[in-house]
């Protein structure tokens, strides 16, 4: 166990490609962090970085209170899961789980108590003598947990681990990790490009993309209170709605081709801006009234517990999340968007505008 | 699943005909054609032979020089099956950790590969010429004098140092390609769990490619007993004297220098009987112990 910091890290590759820009983070102890992303974000490279597969091209990494820049992967003490499991094909499931302690010199008692106490924990005290290839795809990824809970290490890298999980299992098994993780208190960083991953399991989550942090927060903070147009669009299924718009110096948001929909009590920007919009915050109706704007349905999409109305405000696409017992006004539809609700973001910069 | 079948029953064997004429024309009749004059003494101009049993056999067995010969290929098919695979190995291991120039590498350790086989054996062989030959002269600086045809034990470095420079390129190449079949994630893997390279190779890496080493395990066996009678017949040039030779160039200097037919044929038989028995042993035993993926 064990705070990690990140200092002023930077990855560039022989080839010049700039894949990680000075990224400051520090990780407490025990927390669980989640590094998201789009593809090509640098989530995998950092997290890489952090295990020692990639070299550091400048900053500081430190792991408890070493500094581990230049240190082996070995001796670092951490232990990673690979997308691929990454189990080795040629050692049975029990030789697999032992295979890091036996490098370490350790008593085969104390290996043999560390991965039945493992294989208990994950339920694959049946499968010990079995080979990766004679397993289903959930019981590798609990060997691949196992391998890494046994070295008991200081960190736990998760490069992508469920995702070669059908939906079912992946919902299954992201519980499994994040209950073990909290029995075992171990600090963890974990890479997905999967949001819902990244909401229901993070302490913290990072939203990275190309190559920088956009922001660091709970997933509380990074669903309502996205500090950039990034975060808000990426975080969050349907995304937010976006309209272009201008603020003016007094507060009052002018959405293009609309008109004025509401406006904030003050503001220390004005220009043109992005205005931002969950779509379960938007209400629909069938009376103008207000900052109301006309709404055109163009379908839904029927999901049970909610449905999406799919359609357009003035030219733009827009989506209203409607809970199930709201019925779809009759006739002509009006939006209105509470302006509490609003996030809303320079133009130029996708920075969001406090207010 | 339909299984497809043919309308006629003699359309199968109408096109199995192709293969089985070219098998048993050049592998079945030759061989039993061997075995049958293994058990004559055969005129050495060609006018019939004498039905002897399993004299020829007694006789090579009880023939010393027979015997040394055979102990002689033993220790030539050891040493060229072990170095060629250990320097195919090697180099593999080396090229695969090559990130700069990786294609220019190997490139160069294949070009051997591409010679013809016989132009490559005459080069390997010039190098131990004499009087010119640049390892004679390196063996010159340090005040040996190597002379390949004359010096038994000489002749045998030289055939043996050729011999493995001719196989291992494909070793290589065989070895490189299985190294980089081995998915980068289980290195790395094996890099976190553990701190030695050596270590990991030999518990991580190799048990990987042993497939592959299984493979060329076979291949080079049978390029020693074999395909190495070209480079034997160069540094000999058909005239072994008191030089070393192996079982199969042996076959090929009484049959044909000594007109021996019997007991060339015995030594063939002999050589079809240990390839078989080799072959099987290692599909029985080792095979069964390699996982493949």
């Amino acid at each position: 166990m064990a705070h990690v910091s990140l200092k002023a890290l930077e990855k560039i590759y022989p080839n010049g490609y700039h894949a990680v820009h000075g990224t400051d983070l520090e990780i407490q102890d025990g927390e669980f962090i989640v590094l998201v992303g789009p593809s090509g974000c640098g989530k995998s490279t950092l997290l890489r970085m952090i295990a020692g597969l990639e070299d550091i091209t400048s900053g500081d990494l430190e792991i408890g209170d070493r500094w581990v820049n230049d240190l082996d992967p070995a001796d670092r003490d951490i232990a990673m899961v690979f997308q691929n499991y990454a189990l080795y094909p040629h050692m049975t499931v029990y030789n697999n789980m032992a295979y890091g302690l036996r490098n370490r010199k350790i008593s085969k008692e104390d290996i043999d108590a560390a991965v039945r106490g493992a294989a208990d924990m994950l339920n694959l005290n049946d499968y010990l003598d079995r080979r990766p290839s004679q397993l289903s795809g959930g019981q590798r990824q609990r060997v691949a947990m196992g391998r890494a809970i046994v070295r008991e290490p200081a960190l736990f890298l998760f490069d992508e681990p469920l995702s070669n999980l059908d939906a079912k299992l992946r919902n299954q098994m992201r519980i499994e990790i994040r209950n073990l993780q909290k029995k075992l208190g171990t600090t963890s960083v974990y890479v997905t490009h999967d949001q819902v991953e990244a909401m229901t399991m993070a302490d913290r989550i990072v939203v990275l993309n190309a190559g920088q942090i956009e922001q660091i927060g709970t997933p509380a903070e990074i669903y309502h209170q996205p500090a950039s147009v990034f975060v808000a669009s990426f975080m969050g299924a349907p995304p937010m709605n976006m309209l272009e718009a201008t603020l003016n110096g007094a507060g009052a948001i002018e959405v293009a081709g609309l008109g004025a929909i509401g406006a904030l009590n003050s503001t220390p920007y004005s220009g043109p801006v992005k205005v931002g919009i969950r779509p379960e915050k938007v209400k629909l109706s069938n009376r103008q009234e207000g900052d109301n704007q006309p709404f055109i349905h163009e379908f839904t999409e029927e999901l049970g517990a909610a449905r999406l109305v799919h359609g357009r405000l003035g030219d733009m696409p827009f989506v209203v999340n409607l809970h199930q017992e709201d019925m779809i006004p009759e006739g002509a539809l009006f939006a209105s968007l509470p302006v509490e609700t609003l996030h809303v973001f320079e133009a130029d910069t996708g920075k969001r505008v406090a207010v | 699943m339909k299984r497809a079948a043919f309308t006629h029953p003699w359309m199968p064997v109408l096109l199995l005909i192709p293969q089985l004429t070219i098998i048993v024309f050049f592998f079945y009749w030759p061989a039993v054609e061997a075995l049958r004059s293994s058990f004559y003494l055969q005129d050495p101009f060609g006018f019939g032979g004498t039905f002897v049993g399993l004299e020829n056999y007694f006789t090579l067995f009880q023939n010393k020089e027979y015997l040394r010969i055979s102990l002689f290929t033993v220790i030539f098919t050891l040493s060229v099956t072990f170095f060629s695979l250990a320097f195919g190995l090697v180099f593999a291991v080396k090229a695969d950790k090559v990130l700069r120039g990786a294609s220019t590498y190997k490139t160069m350790l294949m070009w051997v590969y591409a010679v013809a086989p016989p132009v490559a054996g005459l080069l390997g062989v010039s190098l131990f010429y004499q009087g010119h030959g640049l390892i004679t002269q390196i063996f010159a600086l340090f005040g040996y004098e190597f002379v390949v045809g004359v010096n038994y034990k000489d002749t045998a470095f030289a055939m043996i140092a050729v011999s493995i420079w001719k196989q291992v390129p494909i070793n290589f190449i065989f070895f490189l390609s299985g190294l980089q079949s081995v998915p980068r994630s289980i290195r790395e893997a094996a890099m976190i769990e553990n701190g030695s390279p050596f270590n990991r190779f030999w518990t991580i890496t190799f048990p990987l490619l042993a497939p592959t080493a299984f493979f060329l395990l076979i291949t080079n066996i049978t390029y020693s007993l074999f395909d190495t009678f070209g480079v034997i017949d160069v540094m000999l040039r058909s005239e072994p004297g008191n030089n070393p030779m192996t079982l199969t160039y042996k076959v090929y200097v009484d049959g044909f220098r000594g007109n021996e037919l019997g007991g060339s044929s015995a030594q063939s038989v002999i050589l079809m009987v240990l390839v078989l028995a080799l072959t099987v042993f290692q599909f029985r035993l080792i095979e069964r112990r390699i996982h493949y993926t």
